[in-house]
């Protein structure tokens, strides 16, 4: 594309042709006030507060810079006296129209205009008319619910028919594009449709927070990179929009992109697929999603972070600080009716809890414990510090969490109910916070990580290791080694502990090179085999395999992946499958021998 | 006339019931002299006719005891063992062998006290049913 080159302000510019003037302009870093401008959408010239003088020859004229075409040769001026004089009847016109408008206050204080001489219609007003709630409606999320009516001073902007008609126009999709473009805070999601809008919550912040449909995952995520949630994109749902792609500078945005598969060959595995968080509304009593402010420790973490949703203040539902706070420990664990298990992590993160009530809350802290295990290294001395601060420690489990006060103290506050076992009486303790230490469990799909890679899972549904002590990273499959939270809830020092014991145990092998084979594993006697496959059904690791040796079908056994466990011998139709050490000669010689013997 | 003292092939799992054995040893757990192990290494590998031909052989009873369902070393050994267990009493049926007379037993390798338990209550219930009926057969004619 050709270039033009023009002359603004005095400055030589340059600019690909059909460019407009206003875009030559701030390219060259020359600001032009706009009000109905928006890079995302088609020029309108609307307000015309960007107007510029410009000069050919002789002759000059007033044009709007952000419609006008960048030509060559143009001398434009964007603060002439005309501009001035031109803007300026502009503004007070404006002033008159939407009085109360931030925007347009803004604009008459830096042109010096103290007061509009036009007659005010509606005081009240804040519109002015620019459209852009309109364009972008029907640009950018091509829904066009809103759209002007009226003509002249009629001139309006509203849905279609809006209150004139008793038929359900609402078409809105309460994307809320409209009002956040909104130059002056006219436009209201609620007075265009009766659909409310749905924040998209963030996981990251678990719910505490929104995030847009384009997002980068949480900070120090790795890689650090956008992603787009197809399923909120308005691109996604109408075809339009596509702002993102002409914002961006790196031209990273790719709505074509796919999930695809890459296949990568690999030598050793390290499972650390971690752990899902037990849901607590599972218990009713102690009222999750019920009571407002009966929250998980992971909520809990989230409200105490400085970068968080509250910026690191503990807030309640309704923007108070808690006078007090209980945290209630062993909630889906250590429970004979959800997880049996200690989920390790909770006594300690529930003291952190305390001590962080404490600290930036100034609330009284109650904690309700079954027992307190703090096992690890400066634990103990930490929970000594957290008595010593003034938490209140109080033994036995919680029965229920309520909000039925039975007396003035208990009036507005969420009351819990526990067995104090150390004085031997029920206690009810009132507090404005609840804190479920909210069992480990399990992620959801552990069973198909299991069944993919060939390993075990116990019965509370994390992975096993092939010896609890003597091999504690290791699994039944050679080469795949699990560590974290997927083979037992365990806190942060015992994770890095294990990931380093992974680590250690993979690179052995990876620098070895080679791997040392069980000696007691399947053989298969071709003469005799069939090839009819029920050995490679029968096998839980997929050592053998049928194909065709010299016109024939028979089974062959991958000594690398068979662990020996005799499963395919006993299925063998023919006995052509045989384990060395273990062959039913063997077996069966050593029956005889014992029933002779009697 | 001496009391009859059955005899027992137990197969043992290599990694749960065996230990468990040697642990019911080494603890000096009592359990009657009546069994005899045969080592495997999976209770899923324990063919059918091993166990027929101990039956065959005389013996008055057979132990087929491994590791847990999700303890395996082999991940689902058990779960085969089972499958196979419920054909062989079929078969054991139409022999005329009695129910009792095999028995499947999940044992770990921590359950010495059990495995003990579990032979002592086998011992008394194959007490109870008596001989074999083929070692009886075998053994009228002399």
């Amino acid at each position: 594309m050709s270039e033009v080159t023009l002359e603004i302000d005095g400055k030589k510019v340059t600019a690909e042709e059909g460019t407009t003037i206003l875009e030559a302009a701030r390219c060259a870093g020359i600001e032009i006030p706009t009000l109905c401008y928006h890079r995302a959408l088609s020029p309108y010239g609307g307000c015309r507060i960007c107007t510029v003088e410009i000069f050919r020859g002789r002759r000059s004229r007033l044009v709007t810079s952000c419609v006008y075409p960048a030509e060559d040769g143009l001398v434009v001026n964007t603060k002439s006296d005309n501009v001035i004089r031109d803007r300026k009847v502009l503004i007070e016109l404006m002033l008159a129209k939407a009085p109360k408008a931030k925007a347009i206050q803004d604009l008459a204080r830096e042109y010096g205009i103290k007061e509009t001489r036009f007659k005010t219609e509606d005081p009240d007003n804040l519109c002015i008319l620019c459209g852009m709630c309109a364009r972008v409606c029907e640009e950018r999320v091509g829904v066009s619910a809103i759209n002007f009516v009226g003509r002249g001073v009629e001139r309006d902007v509203k849905t279609p028919y809006q209150g004139t008609v008793d038929i359900d126009f609402d078409v809105c999709i309460a994307c809320g594009s409209c009002a956040s473009i909104c130059p002056t805070g006219a436009i209201k999601l609620e007075d265009i449709t009766a659909k409310k809008p749905a924040p998209i919550l963030s996981e990251f912040e678990m719910g505490l927070d929104s995030r847009a449909p384009i997002y980068i995952p949480f900070p120090q995520a790795i890689p650090n990179v956008a992603t787009l949630d197809r399923s909120q994109c308005v691109h996604f749902a109408t075809g339009k929009c596509r702002i993102c792609e002409e914002i961006c500078g790196a031209d990273a945005i790719n709505f074509e992109q796919e999930d695809e598969v890459i296949e990568i060959e690999v030598g050793t595995i390290i499972v650390a697929t971690g752990y899902d968080q037990f849901d607590p509304s599972v218990i009713p009593q102690y009222g999750y999603r019920r009571y407002d402010n009966v929250i998980t420790g992971l909520e809990f973490e989230r409200l105490s972070c400085a970068a968080g949703p509250t910026e690191g203040k503990i807030l309640l539902k309704d923007g108070r600080q808690p006078e007090s706070v209980a945290l209630v420990h062993c909630v889906g664990s250590r429970d004979q009716n959800y997880h049996e298990y200690c989920s390790r992590v909770c006594c300690m993160y529930a003291l952190k809890y305390a001590h962080l009530a404490k600290e930036l809350a100034g609330a009284d802290v109650y904690q309700f414990y079954i027992d307190m295990r703090c096992f690890g290294e400066g634990y103990e001395e930490f929970y000594k510090r957290c008595s010593e601060e003034g938490v209140n420690f109080i033994r036995g489990k919680v029965a229920k969490v309520t909000d039925e006060a039975i007396t003035d103290e208990e009036k507005g506050k969420l009351i819990v109910v526990s067995e104090d076992t150390l004085l031997g009486k029920m206690v009810r303790v009132p507090v404005d916070m609840v804190v479920l230490c909210s069992a480990l469990e399990a992620r959801s799909d552990a069973e198909d990580v299991a069944k993919l890679l060939t390993i075990n899972r116990r019965a509370d549904g994390f992975f096993l290791e092939r010896h609890v002590k003597l091999d504690p990273v290791a699994t039944p499959t050679d080469g795949v080694f699990i560590a974290g939270c997927c083979e037992a809830p365990r806190d942060i020092p015992d994770t890095v502990a294990q990931a380093e014991a992974t680590a250690g145990k993979a690179l052995s092998l990876i620098s070895k090179g080679t791997v040392t084979l069980e000696a007691a594993i399947s053989t298969i006697d071709e003469s005799i085999c069939h090839g009819c496959g029920r050995c490679e059904e029968i096998c839980t690791f997929s050592a053998p395999k049928v194909a065709d040796k010299d016109g024939k079908l028979v089974s062959s056994i991958n000594e690398a992946l068979c662990k020996g466990c005799g499963s395919c011998a006993v299925v063998c139709p023919t006995g052509a499958v045989s384990i060395r050490h273990f062959t039913q000669d063997e077996i069966l010689a050593q029956v005889s021998a014992l029933t002779e013997a009697k | 006339m001496a009391e009859f003292e059955p005899q027992i092939i137990a197969f043992c799992c290599n990694w749960c019931t065996y230990a468990a054995a040697d642990l019911a040893g080494t603890s000096r757990v009592q359990y009657p002299a009546n069994v005899r192990i045969v080592r495997v290494m999976c209770s899923g590998m324990v063919n059918p006719i091993y166990v027929l031909k101990a039956f065959e052989g005389g013996t008055d009873g057979v132990l087929i005891a491994g590791c847990h369902l999700s303890d395996c070393h082999y991940i689902d050994g058990p779960t085969k063992c089972d499958e196979a267990v419920e054909k062989m009493r079929k078969t054991l049926h139409v022999l005329g062998l009695e129910d009792g007379r095999l028995r499947r037993e999940m044992v770990a390798a921590s359950e010495g006290v059990f495995f003990a338990k579990v032979i002592r209550e086998m011992v008394e219930e194959l007490k109870k049913l008596g001989p074999s009926p083929f070692k009886t057969k075998m053994e009228a004619p002399a």
